[in-house]
Order: structure tokens, then C-alpha cells, then sequence
């Protein structure tokens, strides 16, 4: 099949779909790869570049179009493109079918098959073509370079000889992708990072990497998670009590990155005009969800505001696109990877199969009509957390009566085992000589000794354990040597025997041992 | 060398200490070597310690033989030294040809020997015994020394408890001689390694031990030809051991080899109480609870009781198993080296499989590719994978696995979910997510790895069928699961090429 990349048309834009790396991929999946000419330019692939990748430089965009089977863009296509494409073509890009239902009408009518990378479903199969984590990976980090570029501070903490220099304080609103992609990158500036989220469940990921979870006291807390991994909107007095939180974190911290967004609503306002003015001034808030409205009261989409006490406001919507040359890469393997499920037998033969989940999901029109909204997934993207069965705190008179009772009953089981254990030694001793009662005491001891000390024997090691403790019990050797001086042939005979075996052991157990131990290294 | 000469039953009973004027010596060296002993185990909690604690067993042992040929009651010096000699050739040549591979079946078939050992010490005691008996009985004047001179200032009682030592002493010594035999055959492939029980099953073993029972009883008393009923005792001891092991299946053998190790203490033990030898008691106490222990280590890591193990076969089914859905689907090398490029984190979790296709070198080499590569690699090893306790270890140590990167199960199954490839090499039941889920399992509650929680598990495996315990395993069907089947060293050997 032919397919191409369009040059994005839209103001700013620096991503392109095809680069000539994932063009290679392409190519062996049996691709023919086109490009528009000047395509990958802002994202510093020359036409060149794409040239001896072996990918075919059109023009315009209506020679591309004319071209290939396949039209591949990042931003959804405008109207004008939509009228580029013949009936039965394939488009892939983000679409976001739910916000653009003329946008989707229209390729509808046109007959084009439209292909979201932003409905590709969240499952562990999909992780390889899903753009939306990958884009947003790039906005996290990018975010934090941006608010280091704009607070005039360092982020780590020094003490230098011209003085000390604190930490920056960081605080994350919204574990997504682009959150923890926040808190990894401004923790490996030095700075020190709070995170916060409704999923009680991330609180792990967020520690994993490196930040503290801002813990939220609230009564039968509600779990924030919603199918496929997305937050869902909280109830009013789970907000009030988050944004109470905030105003108390507010002063403290010089750089705020929210990244709170809610699947096909507007983003939910959690950084209020009265947090900014409590914050010191030459603070930094970043606000990701700034293409929805912003999470912060005081966004400009796409501008830098900055407020009367001096604090910073950043609400760009372009982050991805000002990292062009990473993200076409990223961007580019996921639709790498999203043609090669489409091309299963890698002869460059498309299967639209609309039985595979992931296909489906991620199409929104095809053979005329429309597919949006998809079935919901067979399989959920995080298993859904199991509900947490708190024990009911016990009272201290409670708890000090079960211990109470388990010592008790401990104690009732061992002096039953030692009072069993005594009447039955009484038992031997009364018809026992007293010269093995002297070695029974040694052998119950050692008993002792050997269940104390091979408790603490490491795992690894219970191979060379064998071994050695077989060599060493081919100490019964010492009784044949006692034998073998004493007595007629048959004993000689025995014992010696038994002296050339025990011997093989000990040898071949300590020499097998010795090699087993000098395996094992550190790396 | 001291001769007494007995002349009538000892009136008395004589303190043994001055008749063996240099037994002080001998017992310090022994509380010497018994030290050495405990430290030599002990210090084995730590893979550096335990290289200086193979010393200290080796020097105890040095020490006890020594003092035992230089002590009371040595005789025959020069055969001892020859045998000692020739069994040192033996077991050098032994231990430098083993394969690591074949370490488990080596280590059965030393019990063995111990076990064989132990008869024949027990049987020289009778011998001995016997002649004393007759000497005093006919008030015959004899020169006894070394062994027999202990034994003939023995009272009637202390030769009574002898003679229970002495019987049980050979018992458990034929039981770990034939079991180990067969435990090797059956670790070696000799042997098929399903368990395989007479008609009878259990009643046929109850009847065996009761006979013994009998047996031991007659021969204590003293009633008829001691010898021959020792003897009987013997071979029904030995029908034993071979019954009971032969009905194990070979998915347990990490608990019967651990098993036989702790009998070829206690029958050392045994031995001990005969000779009156207190290293000997020692040392065959701390192997035996050494080995107890570890089979109750390996029992519960399949959470399984001893019992079970022993009777061989798994309990009855409770009711029917999880129907499974889906299908397995195949991947090529391509497509496993592909993901393990992508990857970051990467845990391969070993198998018997890897032993039997003698894979760890190429499952080494491909681990330091990938760390090359910049990827976190780790292993996973179950307390019971492989035929042997801690078998894994000692295969990916010889392959030169560095040994921090290799994990216990409880130390790696929490980070499972943020793995991005598990690789499982020849293992099925410690990795079977019905242990957990599904409560009609045979297995179910049995501590598994939680392989199926990463991002993207390939199973190499020879084919479809199921494993050594004949269990299904949903892990095969699960979405996140590929199946790349193939011999692991092939498939592993294929996949070196393709990693960046």
C-alpha cells in the first residue's frame, strides 16, 4: 500500500507524522512511504533526509493525496484536506471524534475511513500505538523545562560559598502520563516533588518515582478511577476538601504543573485565582490543561501571563509541538505501529479488521459510516482495584485482649508440647542407661543448634547446602574407622568399605561444594 | 593400643575414660570439629561467607579424621589410608566431571552412599556385639581392643538400648540407601518419573514398617538369630525406601532428595548413639534438622504438607477446574527481540526447561546484552524450580549470572506490574495464575510468581502440553501472554542476533 504524510497546515505545528526512521519500518512492512515536500522541515527532517530513507518528496498536498491510500497527519484534518481525499481512503491522526462531530459528519459523507489516534483503546496490546500517552509523556517534561526556564532559580538545593540555595518545591496536580512524566523530570532537576491525584492507586506509581503523594484525610475516600485508566469527576465535598488542601500547599511552592483532566469535559478548575495570589512571586504555574480551559483560574491558552504579585502563568497548548523533533519520532512509531497491526501478514496488504479491538476502537468512520462511539473494550486497562477491606481499627482494650489471648494460647501450645516432651524423656530415662542420657542431651541440643542456624541459610545457596551438609554426614566415617582395627574379616572387610565410600563423599561433596560456591559473583 | 583381658561379665560398670587414655584428645578435637560444623553451615547465609565456610567444614573434617586415626582404638592403619586414598580419587574425578546440570541427581546418589555407609557400620556393630556375647558367655578368655573393647564393658541395659540403635540405625540407613537410588534414577531419567506405587499403594508400605516393627522388636530382645533378623530387617527396609520414593512423583523431587539428606543425618545420628560417639551425634543432628527443614521450606513454598509429599501424588480435586478461555498464541524471535529491545525492565524466570535444554549459558549471554543495552535485567527463581532446592541459583551462577541480579519471589513479584517483559524459560506450575485464582485448582494457594501482572510475557516452551504436574495454565491464554515454543536453547540462541 502507498501511504503518505501530509504537512501539517496548522498555525505553529512543527510535528510531522512519518519520519524517515519509522519510514524504514514502514518500508518493511511492505509500504510504499510518500511525503509532502517541506513536511518535516520544523521538525529538522529535510526533504533530503526523507529522500535516502527511500521515501518518495511530492510537491503539494494535493499530489500526495492524489498518490497514496493512506493519508497520515498529527493534527485532525482540516475541511479543506478533509475535500483532498477520495472515497475509500484511509486517514490517520488525532480526530477527537467526541469535540468534532461536523469534522466526523464530513468524512462521513466523503466516504473516507478515518482512523483517531486518540480513541486507540488503553489496553496493554494498544501501549505501542497509544499517541495520547506518548504526546503526553513530552508535555510533562517539556512542562517542567518551561517553568524552569521561567523561574529565575535553581531547582536543586546548594550550599555554596557565596550561600545556600533551597530546593525548588514542586507541586504535581494529576498522576496521568504527562503528570508522572513531571514529577520525573523536575526530581532529576533536584527539586523536591509533591504530587497529587484523585486515584488513590497511583499513589505508588507517584513514590516510584520519586515524589510524595499529598495525602487527602477524607472519609470513605472514593476511588477517582473510571474504566480505562482516565480520572472521573469528584463529588463536591471530595473538591472542597482537595482544594482546601491546595490553599494550604499554595505558599509554599514555587512551581504548580496541573495536568487534571477529566475524558470529554471541560478541565476542572483547581488552582483558583486566590491560590495564585498566596503564592510567593517569581513562582511558575503550568498549566497542561490549558487547551480545555486550564485547570488554574487565570490560563490564557497559549500565552504567558504574568500576575499582579508576580507569579508566572503559563498556559501554552503547544508543548509536544516545541519538542518537534522527539515527538514526530514517538509519534511516528505509533503510527508505525498502528499500520503494522493493520498489515498483519507484513506483505503490505491492509486487513481493516474491525473484529480487532484495537482497530475498532480506534475508528471512527468507515465504508460510509459512523463509528464513534466504539463498543467499550473487553478488557479494562488497569484491572479494577480490588476494594480494600479495612480492618475496624480495634480499641487498645481490644487489641490488648487479643494479644493477651494469642500469648495465651501460645503459651498453653508450648507448654503442652515441653510437658509432652518431658513426660516422654521421664519415660526413656526410666528404662534408659544413663550413658545415653548424657549423649541425648547432646543430640536434642544439636537438633537445636542445626534449626537455629539453618534458618538464616540464604535461598540461593540451598544447592551448595545440600551438598556440604552431605559431605559433612559422611562423618559416620569415623565409625568405620573406630571398626575397621577390630575384629574378624567380615567387619574389616565392612568397614573398610564404607571408609572408601564416606571417602568418595567427603571429597566429592567439598571439592562439588567448593565449585558451586565459586560461581557465584557480583556483578 | 590398649588390650583388656575380660575374664567374667563386669561386675561393675567401669568408667570408659581411663581404659582410653588418649580419648581426652580425640574429644577435643571433636568439640573442635563440631564448632567447625556449626560455622560451616551457619555460614552459608551469605553467598561471600559461605566461601570461607566450605573451609571450615573441610578443616573440621580434616580434624576429626585425623583424630580418629591417630586416636583410641585405630587398627589397620594402612587400609584405612589406602581406602581413604582410592575413595579421594573417586570423588575428585567425580566432582570436576559433574555437570552443573546434573547436580541434583550427584547429590541423591552420595546419600546413597551415606546411607550404605551406615548399614555397614550398623551390621559390624551386631559382628562385634556377637562376639563379645559369645565371649562372655563362654567365659572364654579373648583379647579385645578398639570397637570391641568399648563394648565389652558395656552393661546389659546400655547393650540393650545399643541394640535399638543399632536396628534403627540400619533402618534409616537402607531406606536412605535405596531411595536415593532410586531418587537418582529418577533425577537421572533412568528411571520414568511417574510415581508408580505396587498394588496396595500405602497398605503395602504400613505393612513393611510393621513387620519392621516386629522385626526390630526380636531382635532388641533377643529372641532367635539376632543377626538374621537384622538382616531381614535390612532388605525390608531397603523394600522400603524404594516403594516410598518410586511412588513420588519427579515435579517433587526437590523435597525427596532434601528428605533423603536429612535421613542420611539422622542415620549418621544413629550411628553415633552406637558408637557412643558424640561428633557423630552432632553432626548427624545438624544435617538431619538441616534437612527437615528444608523439605519444610520446599513444602510450603508449594504449600503442600510433608505428609502429602511423602504419599506422593497431589491431594483430590475438590471440584471442577476453571474453565479456561482463549487460545495460546504463538510469537516468532523476531517478535519477542523486538519487544525486548522496546523494553526497560526485563525479569526472566528459569524453569527445569533451562536444564534440560542446557540453556543458562545462552540465557546468560542474552543477559548481558540486554544489560549492555542499558536494560534493567533481573531474575526471578521460586523456592521450588528446578529438581533441587536453590538448583536454579547454582545453574545461572555457573553461567556466570551475576547472583545480585537473581531474586527470590518474594523479593520480585511486587515489581511485576512495572516489568515490561517477563521472559519464562521452561517453568509452568510456579508461574500458574490458577494457584491463585481458581480455588479448584490442585494447586490452588500455592505461592506463584505473578508473571501475567507485566506488561508483556513470552513463554518459551517445547510445546502445548502441560507440565510435569499435568496441571492447565491459564498464564498460556492470557492477552498479555505470547508463546514462543521451541527448545529454550534454540529459541534463546535465536534471539541473540536480534538484540540491539
Amino acid at each position: 500500500m502507498k501511504i503518505g504524510a501530509w504537512k501539517e497546515t496548522t498555525e505553529g505545528e512543527a510535528r510531522v507524522a512519518v519520519t524517515p526512521s519509522s519510514a524504514t519500518h514502514l518500508q518493511k512492512l511492505g509500504h510504499e512511504v510518500f511525503v509532502q515536500s517541506g513536511a518535516g522541515e520544523r521538525a529538522g527532517f529535510s526533504d533530503a533526509l526523507y529522500t535516502g530513507a527511500g521515501v518518495t518528496v511530492l510537491p503539494t498536498a494535493e499530489a500526495l493525496a492524489a498518490a497514496v491510500d493512506t493519508v497520515v497527519k498529527v493534527r485532525p484534518p482540516t475541511e479543506a484536506e478533509l475535500e483532498l481525499l477520495r472515497p475509500d481512503q484511509t486517514i490517520i491522526s488525532f480526530f477527537y471524534p467526541g469535540q468534532n462531530a461536523d469534522l466526523l459528519e464530513r468524512a462521513r459523507a466523503q466516504g473516507v475511513n478515518a482512523i483517531a489516534m486518540d480513541m486507540v483503546p488503553r489496553i496493554s496490546r494498544a501501549q505501542k500505538m497509544d499517541a495520547l500517552s506518548s504526546m503526553a509523556n513530552i508535555a510533562g517534561y517539556r512542562a517542567v523545562i518551561e517553568a524552569a526556564n521561567n523561574f529565575g532559580r535553581f531547582f536543586t538545593g546548594q550550599v555554596t560559598a557565596a550561600g545556600k540555595v533551597p530546593p525548588a518545591k514542586v507541586l504535581v496536580v494529576g498522576a496521568g502520563v504527562a503528570g508522572l512524566a513531571a514529577i520525573g523530570a523536575a526530581t532529576s532537576l533536584g527539586a523536591q516533588v509533591h504530587a497529587f491525584d484523585v486515584r488513590p492507586e497511583v499513589a505508588e506509581q507517584i513514590e516510584s518515582m520519586g515524589a510524595e503523594f499529598v495525602f487527602l484525610d477524607f472519609q470513605d475516600s472514593q476511588d477517582g478511577a473510571e474504566t480505562g485508566g482516565y480520572a472521573k469527576p469528584s463529588s463536591p465535598e471530595f473538591a472542597a476538601k482537595q482544594l482546601e488542601k491546595f490553599r494550604e500547599l499554595a505558599p509554599d511552592m514555587d512551581i504548580v504543573i496541573t495536568t487534571a483532566l477529566i475524558p470529554g469535559r471541560p478541565a476542572p478548575k483547581l488552582w483558583t485565582a486566590d491560590m495564585v495570589a498566596a503564592m510567593k512571586p517569581g513562582s511558575v504555574v503550568v498549566d497542561l490543561a490549558a487547551e480545555r480551559g486550564g485547570n488554574c483560574d487565570l490560563t490564557v491558552p497559549d500565552e504567558r501571563v504574568v500576575t499582579d504579585n508576580g507569579v508566572i502563568v503559563i498556559g501554552y497548548t503547544d508543548f509536544p509541538s516545541r519538542m518537534a523533533a522527539q515527538s514526530s519520532e514517538l509519534y511516528g512509531n505509533n503510527i508505525r505501529h498502528m499500520i503494522a497491526d493493520l498489515t498483519p501478514a507484513k506483505d503490505g496488504v491492509v486487513v481493516h479488521n474491525m473484529d480487532d479491538d484495537v482497530i475498532r476502537g480506534a475508528t471512527v468512520t468507515h465504508r460510509g459510516e459512523i463509528t464513534f462511539p466504539p463498543p467499550p473494550p473487553k478488557i479494562q486497562a488497569i484491572a479494577a482495584a480490588k476494594p480494600k477491606e479495612r480492618p475496624r481499627e480495634l480499641t487498645v482494650e481490644e487489641r490488648r485482649a487479643n494479644e493477651h489471648a494469642a500469648f495465651r494460647k501460645q503459651t498453653r501450645s508450648q507448654v503442652g508440647t515441653l510437658v509432652v516432651g518431658a513426660v516422654v524423656m521421664l519415660l526413656i530415662g526410666l528404662f534408659a542407661p544413663a550413658s545415653f542420657l548424657s549423649h541425648f542431651i547432646v543430640f536434642v541440643l544439636a537438633c537445636f543448634v542445626g534449626f537455629q542456624v539453618i534458618w538464616n541459610v540464604a535461598h540461593s545457596l540451598h544447592t551448595p547446602l545440600m551438598a556440604i551438609t552431605n559431605a559433612i554426614s559422611s562423618i559416620v566415617i569415623l565409625g568405620a574407622l573406630l571398626q575397621i582395627g577390630s575384629g574378624s574379616f567380615w567387619v574389616v572387610l565392612l568397614a573398610a568399605l564404607a571408609v572408601l565410600m564416606t571417602a568418595i563423599n567427603i571429597f566429592g561433596g567439598f571439592l562439588v561444594t567448593r565449585r558451586m560456591l565459586a560461581m557465584f559473583q557480583k556483578s | 593400643m590398649e588390650t583388656t583381658v575380660i575374664t567374667t561379665a563386669p561386675a561393675a560398670v567401669l568408667p570408659v575414660l581411663p581404659v582410653l587414655p588418649a580419648y581426652a584428645f580425640t574429644t577435643a578435637t571433636y568439640v573442635v570439629s563440631a564448632v567447625l560444623f556449626i560455622l560451616a553451615l551457619g555460614g552459608l547465609s551469605g553467598q561471600e561467607s559461605a566461601k570461607r565456610a566450605i573451609w571450615y567444614g573441610i578443616v573440621g573434617m580434616a580434624l576429626a579424621v585425623l583424630a580418629t586415626l591417630f586416636g583410641p582404638g585405630w587398627g589397620n592403619w594402612w587400609l584405612s589410608v589406602i581406602m581413604i586414598a582410592i575413595g579421594a580419587a573417586v570423588g575428585v574425578v567425580l566432582a570436576k566431571r559433574v555437570q552443573m546440570t546434573e547436580m541434583p541427581q550427584l547429590i541423591a546418589a552420595m546419600h546413597s552412599l551415606v546411607g550404605l555407609a551406615a548399614v555397614f557400620i550398623g551390621l559390624n556393630a551386631q559382628i562385634e556385639l556377637g562376639r563379645v556375647i559369645r565371649a562372655r558367655a563362654s567365659e572364654a578368655v579373648e583379647p579385645f581392643h578398639g570397637f570391641a573393647l568399648m563394648l565389652a564393658h558395656k552393661t546389659p541395659a546400655e547393650i540393650a538400648m545399643l541394640k535399638i540403635e543399632v536396628a534403627l540405625g540400619v533402618f534409616i540407613g537402607a531406606v536412605t540407601f535405596t531411595g536415593s537410588i532410586v531418587a537418582y534414577g529418577k533425577l537421572a531419567g533412568r528411571i520414568d518419573g511417574k510415581p508408580k506405587k505396587l498394588k496396595g499403594g500405602h497398605m503395602v508400605n504400613l505393612g513393611a514398617a510393621l513387620l519392621s516393627l516386629l522385626l526390630m522388636i526380636l531382635y532388641v530382645t533377643g529372641w532367635g538369630p539376632a543377626m538374621l533378623w537384622l538382616l531381614i530387617l535390612l532388605l525390608i527396609a531397603g523394600f522400603i525406601g524404594w516403594h516410598l520414593i518410586m511412588g513420588i512423583g519427579g515435579a517433587d523431587m526437590p523435597v525427596v532428595v532434601s528428605m533423603l539428606n536429612s535421613y542420611s543425618g539422622w542415620a549418621a545420628a544413629m550411628i553415633g548413639f552406637t558408637l557412643s560417639n558424640d561428633l557423630l551425634i552432632v553432626t548427624g543432628a545438624l544435617v538431619g534438622s538441616s534437612g527437615a527443614i528444608l523439605s519444610y521450606i520446599m513444602c510450603r513454598a508449594m504449600n503442600r504438607s510433608f505428609i502429602s509429599v511423602i504419599l506422593g501424588g497431589f491431594g483430590g480435586e475438590a471440584g471442577p477446574a476453571m474453565e479456561i478461555e482463549g487460545e495460546q498464541v504463538a510469537i516468532d524471535a523476531e517478535g519477542v527481540a523486538a519487544a525486548l529491545n522496546d523494553a526497560d525492565s526485563v525479569v526472566i524466570v528459569p524453569g527445569y526447561g533451562m536444564a534440560v535444554a542446557q540453556a543458562q549459558q545462552s540465557v546468560s549471554e542474552l543477559t548481558r546484552k540486554l544489560r549492555d543495552a542499558g536494560k534493567e535485567v533481573r531474575f526471578a527463581i521460586h523456592p521450588v524450580a528446578g529438581r533441587l532446592p536453590g538448583h536454579m541459583n547454582v545453574l545461572l551462577a555457573e553461567a556466570r549470572v551475576p547472583y545480585d541480579i537473581v531474586m527470590e519471589m518474594d523479593e520480585i513479584n511486587e515489581d511485576f506490574p512495572d516489568t515490561d517483559v517477563v521472559i519464562v524459560i521452561g517453568s509452568n506450575d510456579i508461574v500458574n495464575p490458577a494457584a491463585q485464582e481458581d480455588p479448584n485448582s490442585p494447586i490452588a494457594g500455592m505461592p506463584v510468581l505473578e508473571v501475567w501482572k507485566a506488561k508483556n510475557v513470552f513463554v518459551s516452551k517445547r510445546g502445548q502440553g502441560t507440565g510435569y504436574s499435568g496441571i492447565e495454565n491459564p498464564l498460556f491464554y492470557k492477552e498479555n501472554t505470547r508463546m514462543f515454543y521451541g527448545d529454550a536453547k534454540k529459541s534463546v540462541d535465536a534471539l541473540l542476533p536480534m538484540i540491539e
